[in-house]
């Protein structure tokens, strides 16, 4: 399948969608929900065609394509996936219908809607395959547009505040990290991540920066360290990390829950992929310096959140503190790969552990969050925009095929054995626990935490009396329960048989734990 | 030197001549032929001839090789060749903007000021001795001066003018003295001249005085903090197609005049502005000027509630980043800097041309009257969004490669300058200010709540193409930087610096 930019083709897909549904913006609703649903099913298909044609075994990067594009600057257009770009790109995929199925409630300027929905994956994409700093930049960027406007026209009533400081702090985070990456443009004439990566662990990176910028005041550990921090601020806040999250909370409630889905499902995973790309690769020397506060920072993340979202009324609420802490378990374990960079074969069984543990949860995160959001956003519609943890009761005589599948889609957020969020997890504590003790013991915390309130949420939702006022509410329609069907079960799939998503990563994840080792 | 006779000279203007025979001819034309008519008619007359010739002098630029003779008065060199070209295109694109236009009956006249005035810029871009120089920027200017006030009508238009021609006389004064000081000083007026005379004693206290004096004057022509203060009242004054103008062919040909002379004129004499050993010169002159663009021009650009003066104010800020390129003064900073002023008059020019749809039918140019506009006008709201996330410089438009080009070009030019260092992060840190303006337009058009009554804004097809055009090659320069890049860089190299 050389040859053939597949890879270009499928970030054409969205853009090209979303000039078709503005393009017949004016033809009914329906029509205009179809064209971009279709859309996204067409990408959605066409990177099932990837990972058929992907070769697990092989090293290095895939589907590649390169051309020259910006000669002053020494960039090329350089794209390609390994097996953790191919499996962001599939989760995008998955997550941006579920996104459109749940966004049924838009009634206003549906066509533009639509078509900000495919922009937001086309950005995805690009992102996730990019390997040049700059358009890869780009595309992280203009991921922000589509966002904002989501976000502020479609959003809830507190919709212009939530949109502004999502972009502000994005805005600040990107900055830095353009800074940084100038410096390091500057230094060695590379835009290219693999370029830039090869440098850093024969250990010609920073020497290098040092010498050709040499800020007088600066000693050479501490230039490193400044341009450690600006990429790292980028990708702390997206992800985000504690205390870089004050965005989140406001910006997941405000936006229409079919945002949201995008938004924690797929863009969130795009701060974790810049540290598994760009900070593990490129930095590792300097995370290794400052390891210790890093790792308060992922044990604060992990706790902090779940007892936040423990204290939350507000169901969209509750689960967008609990989205915090399930990407803090893979801030963790990146972390933890980060410190030792022996050979030892003991402990490179951990970090591949560890690793793999990282690509399944940010896959089933992503699986998870989005179907949560996605019953939110089901209820809402029938509730009338009501979410509150305390409003509810008693709904499962009511709609209990609604709370069989909710459960299911809870008790995976929680990680129960036997569905997908549970080996992801468990592969995070097992490789992180030897390599970082105290900080995973504290982790898990969390984990009890997080039982704890999604109990909390089952009980008092689907249990308890019913008040009289949701005595009517309708069960799930069969267009709904159709749809919901694959998702719940890739969820039992891949609980069940985790060797699916693991067979394609496990030779990615073995790469970047060994690039560790030649520092 | 190399004494060029008349014929010579008269050959090598070539492109000018064209342009100014154009000028006569569309005034003959538009008085014999067109007295009759609709001003409609005569303006796509005129437009239609002046258009023409600026076609035939780019034709003429690119037909033949350049002479490349460095020690003439005029020059003649594939980046002035460049540089020309594209100064007729952003021409072609005012003339075009201007069909249609209402303010003024003396259409010919018009036509005939924006030729003289382009002729004048080429003849700026070529020039290499002082005598030149100032001729033709006072050719310029005049024709600026008037175009200014050619709405009889509105008092407003006037007192632009009468502001603008008062500032610019003084300027004008201040850039004589200064040559004449610098005459004085070198016994040449030509740049290499002067460039020798400075390279034997840099520090000389007149040359510091010249070099005061020359900073005032041109950076009155790029409207750079504190000599701004004309430009929110022309820009807001002056007829839409003026202003366009203004904003956009003349910022190019003063730029590209002002690095000549700073760079090839005051070579030797940069001095540093290096924190820890300052020493005098020009360099730490404009990183004073810059600075002071761009705190000036994003901060008072926030309190703007007229469209044209946010422009104006956005103008002066643009002056403050652009002049990085100046103190940074390599090849690449020039090819970045042209990258930058092209492609910042191109998403002004465009704004202008939405400008002068949106001001027919709301009589003013306030920014809150621009409420509810994507629903009046979808394609104009779209374009004005590019344009002026072009100018915040949001990827992948190409204001951002425009930035991003010009502040690598400064980082590499001294590394591990601290004070470089500084100013870039001065730079990026206000830009992010301009977007807070820039969006604040934005959200007026997209997010404001429009009233019942607002129908359809009616625009003209014609003027809907040319602004298109402009949006696709905003848009279009920033996917593909290579396009302009390749040959700025290519020219740069060939023509030294």
């Amino acid at each position: 399948m050389s040859g053939f930019p597949w890879i270009s083709v499928l970030t054409l897909v969205p853009i090209a969608g979303a000039i078709v549904v503005l393009a017949v913006g004016a033809a009914s609703h329906t029509v205009v929900r179809r064209t971009a649903l279709g859309f996204s099913l067409i990408a959605l298909a066409l990177t099932l065609l990837l990972w058929y044609g992907f070769h697990p075994e092989a090293n290095g990067y895939q589907y590649q394509e390169m051309h020259p594009w910006i000669s002053m600057l020494n960039a090329n257009y350089h794209v390609g996936i390994d097996g953790l770009g191919l499996l962001m790109l599939l989760l995008s995929a998955i997550v941006t219908p579920i996104g459109m199925l749940a966004s049924r409630q838009v009634e206003r300027q549906v066509s533009l809607y639509f078509a900000l929905m495919l922009l937001l994956q086309a950005c995805l994409f690009g992102t996730f395959t990019a390997l040049s700093f700059i358009h890869w930049f780009i595309f992280w960027e203009m991921g922000l547009i589509p966002a904002f406007f989501l976000v502020r026209l479609w959003g809830g009533p507190k919709s212009a505040k939530a949109a502004m400081q999502f972009l502000v702090y994005t805005m600040v985070g990107s900055i830095t990290m353009l800074m940084s990456f100038l410096a390091i443009f500057l230094a060695t004439r590379s835009f290219d991540f693999v370029d830039i990566g090869r440098m850093a662990q024969s250990g010609r990176l920073m020497p290098e920066i040092v010498a050709r910028l040499g800020w007088h005041l600066l000693t050479p550990e501490h230039t490193a360290m400044v341009i450690f921090a600006g990429v790292f601020l980028g990708f702390a806040v997206k992800v985000p990390v504690i205390p870089f999250h004050t965005w989140l909370p406001l910006t997941y409630t405000e936006a229409p829950t079919g945002t949201t889905i995008l938004l924690t499902g797929a863009m969130s995973k795009m701060g974790l992929y810049g540290f598994l790309r760009i900070l593990l690769p490129c930095f590792g020397v300097q995370m290794q310096h400052v390891l210790t506060p890093l790792l308060w920072l992922a044990v604060a993340t992990i706790v902090l959140s779940a007892y936040t979202a423990w204290a939350q009324t507000d169901l969209k609420r509750m689960f967008a503190y609990s989205s915090i802490n399930h990407l803090g378990y893979c801030i963790l374990a990146i972390f933890a790969v980060a410190k030792f960079t022996g050979t030892d074969a003991g402990l490179m069984s951990q970090k591949f552990a560890a690793m793999d543990g990282v690509f399944l949860q940010m896959f089933n995160h992503g699986l998870t969050a989005a179907t949560l959001f996605w019953f939110i956003a089901m209820l809402e519609k029938r509730s009338g925009g009501v979410r509150g943890l305390n409003d509810f009761g008693g709904l499962r005589r009511v709609m209990p095929v609604f709370t069989g599948l909710m459960g299911i889609a809870l008790f995976s957020s929680l990680g129960l054995p036997g569905l997908n969020g549970f080996i992801g997890e468990f592969l995070i504590f097992k490789g992180s626990f030897p390599l970082v003790t105290w900080a995973t013991a504290l982790s898990v915390l969390g984990l009890l935490i997080t039982a704890i309130f999604i109990l909390g949420i089952l009980q008092r939702v689907f249990y308890g009396a019913l008040p009289e006022v949701w005595a009517q509410l309708p069960d799930l329609t069969v267009g709904e329960r159709l749809s919901l069907v694959p998702v719940i079960g890739l969820m039992f799939v891949l609980g069940l048989y985790p060797q699916l998503v693991l067979g394609v990563v496990n030779h990615t994840a073995m790469q970047m734990a060994l690039t560790l080792r030649n520092f | 030197m190399d004494v060029m006779g008349y014929g010579q000279l008269l050959e090598r203007a070539w492109p000018e001549i064209i342009v100014v025979l154009t000028a006569f001819v569309v005034v003959a034309c538009d008085l014999v032929a067109f007295r009759r008519a609709t001003a409609g008619a005569r303006f796509g007359a005129a437009v239609a001839i002046g258009a023409a010739g600026c076609v035939g002098a780019v034709w003429k630029l690119m037909a033949s090789a350049p002479v490349m003779n460095q020690t003439s008065m005029m020059v003649d060199t594939p980046l002035t060749r460049l540089v020309q070209a594209g100064l007729l295109v952003l021409t072609i694109v005012v003339l075009l903007l201007s069909v249609g236009a209402q303010f003024t009956e003396h259409v010919g006249e018009f036509v005939l000021l924006v030729l003289l005035g382009t002729a004048g810029m080429l003849f700026l871009v070529a020039a290499q001795d002082l005598l030149a120089i100032f001729i033709s920027l006072e050719l310029l200017s005049l024709s600026l001066y008037i175009l200014t006030g050619f709405d009889k009508a509105s008092p407003r238009s006037a007192e632009a003018s009468l502001k603008y021609f008062l500032f610019g006389g003084m300027s004008a004064a201040f850039l004589l003295f200064g040559f004449s000081l610098l005459y004085g000083f070198s016994h040449s007026t030509t740049l290499s001249g002067i460039a020798m005379a400075v390279h034997e004693q840099p520090h000389n206290p007149i040359l510091m005085v010249a070099m005061v004096m020359a900073v005032v004057g041109f950076g009155f022509k790029i409207a750079a903090a504190p000599f701004h203060f004309w430009a929110p009242d022309v820009y807001q004054g002056a007829p839409v197609q003026s202003a366009a103008f203004i904003a956009s062919g003349s910022k190019v040909a003063s730029f590209f005049i002002f690095f000549q002379v700073m760079v090839l004129g005051f070579a030797g004499a940069e001095g540093s502005a290096s924190l820890t050993r300052m020493t005098s010169g020009w360099v730490p002159i404009l990183v004073l000027v810059s600075c002071a663009s761009m705190l000036l021009g994003n901060l008072a650009a926030i309190a703007q509630m007229s469209l044209r003066r946010l422009m104006a104010y956005s103008a002066v800020a643009h002056a403050g980043y652009m002049l990085l390129g100046y103190v940074a003064h390599t090849e690449r900073s020039l090819a970045a800097l042209l990258y930058y002023v092209v492609t910042y008059s191109l998403a002004t020019l465009g704004v202008f041309g939405v400008l002068a749809v949106t001001e027919k039918a709301n009589g003013d140019d306030s920014i809150s009257g621009l409420s509810g506009l994507s629903r009046r006008a979808p394609f104009l709201s779209f374009c004005l969004a590019i344009f002026l996330l072009s100018l915040a410089g949001i990827p992948p438009l190409s204001g951002f490669f425009a930035k991003f080009l010009l502040f690598t070009s400064v980082l590499a030019a001294a590394p591990g300058s601290m004070l470089l260092l500084w100013l870039v992060v001065l730079a990026i840190g206000m830009s992010a200010v301009s977007l807070f303006y820039y969006l604040r337009v934005l959200k007026r058009v997209y997010v404001a709540d429009v009233e019942a009554q607002a129908a359809p804004l009616r625009a003209p097809v014609f003027g809907q193409v040319v602004i298109g055009f402009l949006a696709a090659s905003v848009a279009l320069l920033g996917c593909a930087p290579d396009l302009l890049l390749n040959a700025l860089v290519g020219v740069v190299r060939a023509s030294g610096l």
